[in-house]
């Protein structure tokens, strides 16, 4: 096995899209031994980012997503068809010598397949096995389909962005499609780490909506507690801060087409320092010097922010605010945080791979540095069944005939 | 399961985490997953024991709801930071610990005398993470940001918002950048323990909360990066570099839905049906395209790219979602579009989550015992469930009295 504070782990690998994908990526980065398993009767399609935009150039089809390039980068590709006695022989073989079996199919599948728990378990006794699906496998909504922007209206999540008397603005992307991985790499881990130090492997059932609607638990208590409900008038308003809260804090429009700064004075010395840089009456007088007061009246003085911001200058603005210490930043762009900050590439947050069809490409990198043990990004993701040689012969211990005749019967 | 152990996967870890706001979630995950998680506090407490809401709206720093949830089953120290007895006793604590968590200004420790380098010798076992808004060698990370102001520079906030631009962008509510900070900082710890069993020692972890929701802004960083091409926000819907159409729909009582796309030829077929047993068909004008999808196999993004019919009866079928949550309320679309084999989501406050069938079913909300109020709060349920290590009943947040 390979390099890396995961090297010594193999995880047999059914996930996909971004909920499944995104977990094992992680560990993968860490060096974990990813081996990614994918139907040759349907040419991976389950995973509908293979052949999703966007694209590099004018090319198509399932070697072309970039989206599963970008969650699958470092990882083994393999094909298997599980409809076949031999296909299923050939994944009993590749548990035995898995530390992990993840997978994030829709409830009951593998069950089906017939490596639910129970089998798993007789074929690797300290299997840790990870199913991540949108509301769990057990409970009334079991059978119910999810992708992120389900697992966020169900949670919660959804309705708590938006502005007052509008419809819900909800997350622009699939927050939780990103946060069910990282909720499915820690239950990985941490299954992994209780094996470690007891021998004990164990099935965790991962439900992407309770992920979500744990990452908002103040407002539960505040329901319980106060009686007081997320849903009535005025809220949620969620570019302002009740909690803790501040005035004024908001985005406000700038000079240029879709331009905004986002500002938040988070006390009185904020305020006072904010209230010098602006040197306009309204804001230098007594009125809004106490939070009560700029609490009270937050429209009004949203109001006053954003006819004085207009006429500024985005980065500028936020530029002389920060050095004030008053907390802001642009609105930025993706070009403007990938492309124009260039601490993020310092921190070598876009590292490049080159993968197989699409070529060299940049993707995702991690957000964190460890000091011994750190990340690397540096291969691309799979073509479908690009790594049959390598698992069905090496490890699996297979000849090249024998790997033959699993291609011309179908099996792989 | 052969049998269980009570406590958690990470039972016996100890935690110290000096009290912040980006710490907080992140000593709440190792809680939840059975660590022993202890508070560092000023004398006078905690700041974030200020933060609203509070019980009955009385501020008072055992009343902060936001420090109850965040500060669950946690213990308490007092530790002024800037004495050179608060520095001897965090690092007393340090030498018996096996993780801190900080996210003190970098370089902030060093300067009161708390020397990193000397207390990982000390104790080479110990795993340190430390969180900071952009990471330690970023000058921003020197100065003032909030939850805001990060998502705001970092994506999120572009590609949040509404159809029409004159209306601001909008953050996400909840604190998701510490949040997203948290389940980085968490992941990461668990790979240095798991390394920690192979290697022996301990090594430093840096989280930069920036950088994590720059890498969680799904397909408007790689939209950018693969394609060259920015993504625009949309009402309740995925940013895009082109118009897509609406999926989110007000029912007949007020409340919204989240609906997926029709993509087989059964979810025609199952509208078509539906909309017959409301006796609803008529009023349907696009009724004739719901059944010239029921022949349809599957409907593949590339296929609504190639053939204008197929995209047009792609239209019909979200459009006769739409027409079905005019004579319904949000939940029974929900449920019986979910029922009928169709992604769809109720968009719930997160407050109504908790009364959700579903959620009740699987004991989602975790009662905690408050003796202030005689009668259990319903907390928000462990985001994972470990059935080999199942999780112990939280206890409330550390009130002042309570700190060591």
């Amino acid at each position: 096995m390979g390099d890396g504070a995961l090297g010594h782990l193999r995880i047999c690998d059914f996930t996909g899209q971004l909920a499944g994908a995104g977990a094992t990526k992680f560990l993968a980065a860490f060096g974990a031994e990813v081996i990614r398993i994918e139907d040759p009767v349907t040419g991976g399609r389950w995973d509908i980012l293979r052949g999703a935009p966007p694209f590099k150039d004018e090319r198509r089809g399932p070697e072309f997503g970039s989206g599963y390039n970008n969650h699958n980068v470092n990882k083994l590709g393999i094909t298997l068809n599980l409809r076949t006695e031999r296909g299923k022989e050939l994944l009993a073989e590749l548990v035995r010598r898995s530390d992990a079996v993840t997978e994030n199919f829709a409830a009951g599948v593998l069950e089906r397949w017939g490596f639910g728990f129970e089998r798993l378990r007789e074929l690797r006794p300290d299997i840790v096995y990870v199913s991540n699906c949108g509301f769990g496998q057990v409970g009334p909504y079991g059978r119910f389909k999810s992708w992120g922007p389900i697992a966020q209206a169900v949670s919660g999540l959804t309705f708590a962005s938006g502005l007052p008397g509008r419809p819900p603005a909800g997350w622009g992307y699939s927050y939780m499609d990103h946060t069910g991985g990282y909720y499915m790499a820690m239950a990985i881990l941490a299954a992994l780490f209780w094996r470690a130090r007891t021998g004990e492997g164990q099935w965790v059932d991962l439900s992407c909506t309770e992920a979500g609607a744990a990452l908002h638990g103040p407002a539960l208590l505040d329901a319980d507690v106060n009686g007081r409900p997320m849903r009535r008038a005025g809220s949620p308003h969620s570019n302002r801060n009740a909690w803790p809260a501040m005035a004024p804090h908001g985005v406000y429009p700038t000079a240029g087409d879709d331009d905004w700064v986002a500002i938040s004075v988070v006390d009185d010395e904020a305020w006072a320092a904010f209230a010098a840089f602006v040197g306009q009456d309204w804001a230098t007088g007594a009125r809004w010097a106490e939070r009560s007061a700029r609490l009270a009246g937050q429209d009004e003085l949203d109001g006053r922010v954003a006819a004085w911001t207009a006429g500024y200058d985005r980065f500028a603005l936020a530029e002389a605010l920060r050095s004030r210490g008053i907390a802001a930043a642009p609105v930025q762009r993706p070009a403007e945080r990938i492309d124009g900050d260039r601490s993020t590439a310092a921190w070598g947050l876009w590292p490049t791979v080159v993968h197989d069809a699409i070529g060299s490409v940049r993707v995702d990198g991690l957000p964190v540095h460890l000091s011994e043990t750190d990340w690397v990004i540096d291969r691309g993701a799979p073509l479908l069944g690009q790594h049959n040689e390598e698992v069905y012969g090496e490890l699996l211990g297979l000849s090249t005939a024998e790997i033959g005749a699993l291609h011309q019967n179908g099996v792989i | 399961m052969t049998h269980t152990t009570p406590g958690g996967p990470l039972q016996g870890i100890v935690v110290v985490e000096l009290a912040a706001e980006l710490t907080a979630y992140t000593g709440k995950l190792l809680v939840d997953l059975g660590a022993s998680v202890t508070l560092v506090e000023p004398a006078e407490g905690s700041p974030l024991r200020r933060y609203e809401p509070f019980l009955g709206d009385r501020p008072d720093p055992d009343r902060s709801l936001w420090w109850w949830h965040y500060q669950a089953s946690k213990s308490s120290v007092t530790a002024d930071l800037d004495t050179a007895d608060g520095v001897a006793r965090l690092q007393q604590l340090l030498a018996g610990a096996d993780v801190v968590v900080e996210a003190e200004r970098p370089g902030s420790l060093a300067r009161r005398g708390i020397d990193e380098t000397a207390l990982r010798a000390a104790n080479p076992r110990l795993l340190w993470v430390s969180i900071s808004s952009h990471g330690a060698a970023d000058p921003r990370s020197q100065q003032p940001s909030t939850d805001l102001t990060v998502l705001a520079e970092a994506g999120p906030v572009w590609s949040c918002g509404y159809d029409d631009h004159a209306l601001p962008p909008v953050r996400g509510g909840g604190g998701q950048a510490g949040n997203v900070a948290a389940h980085y900082a968490v992941m990461s710890l668990l790979v240095a323990l798991l390394a920690r069993e192979e290697r022996g020692h301990g090594q430093r972890i840096d989280v930069n909360a920036y950088a994590a929701a720059n890498v969680t802004t799904e397909f408007a960083s790689y939209t950018w990066l693969v394609a060259g091409e920015t993504v625009q926000r949309q009402t309740g819907r995925h940013a895009a570099p082109r118009p897509t159409l609406p999926t989110q729909v007000e029912a007949a009582d007020g409340r919204w839905v989240n609906t997926g796309p029709p993509r087989r030829g059964a979810d025609f077929v199952a509208l078509a049906e539906w909309l017959g047993q409301l006796g609803v068909a008529d009023e349907f004008d696009e009724f004739v395209l719901l059944q010239m999808g029921a022949e349809l196999e599957h409907i593949g993004m590339d296929q609504m790219e190639a053939d204008d019919l197929v995209g047009e009866i792609f239209a019909a079928g979200r459009a006769a979602m739409f027409f079905l949550a005019g004579k319904l309320s949000a939940y029974d679309l929900f449920v019986g579009l979910q029922e009928r084999g169709m992604p769809a989501g109720i968009i719930y406050s997160p407050d109504e989550v908790a009364a959700d069938p579903h959620f009740v079913a699987r004991g989602w909300v975790r009662p905690v015992e408050h003796p202030e109020l005689g009668r259990p709060v319903g907390y928000a349920g462990a985001p994972i469930t470990f059935p080999a290590t199942p999780a112990r009943p939280l206890r409330p947040a550390p009130r002042l009295s309570d700190r060591q």
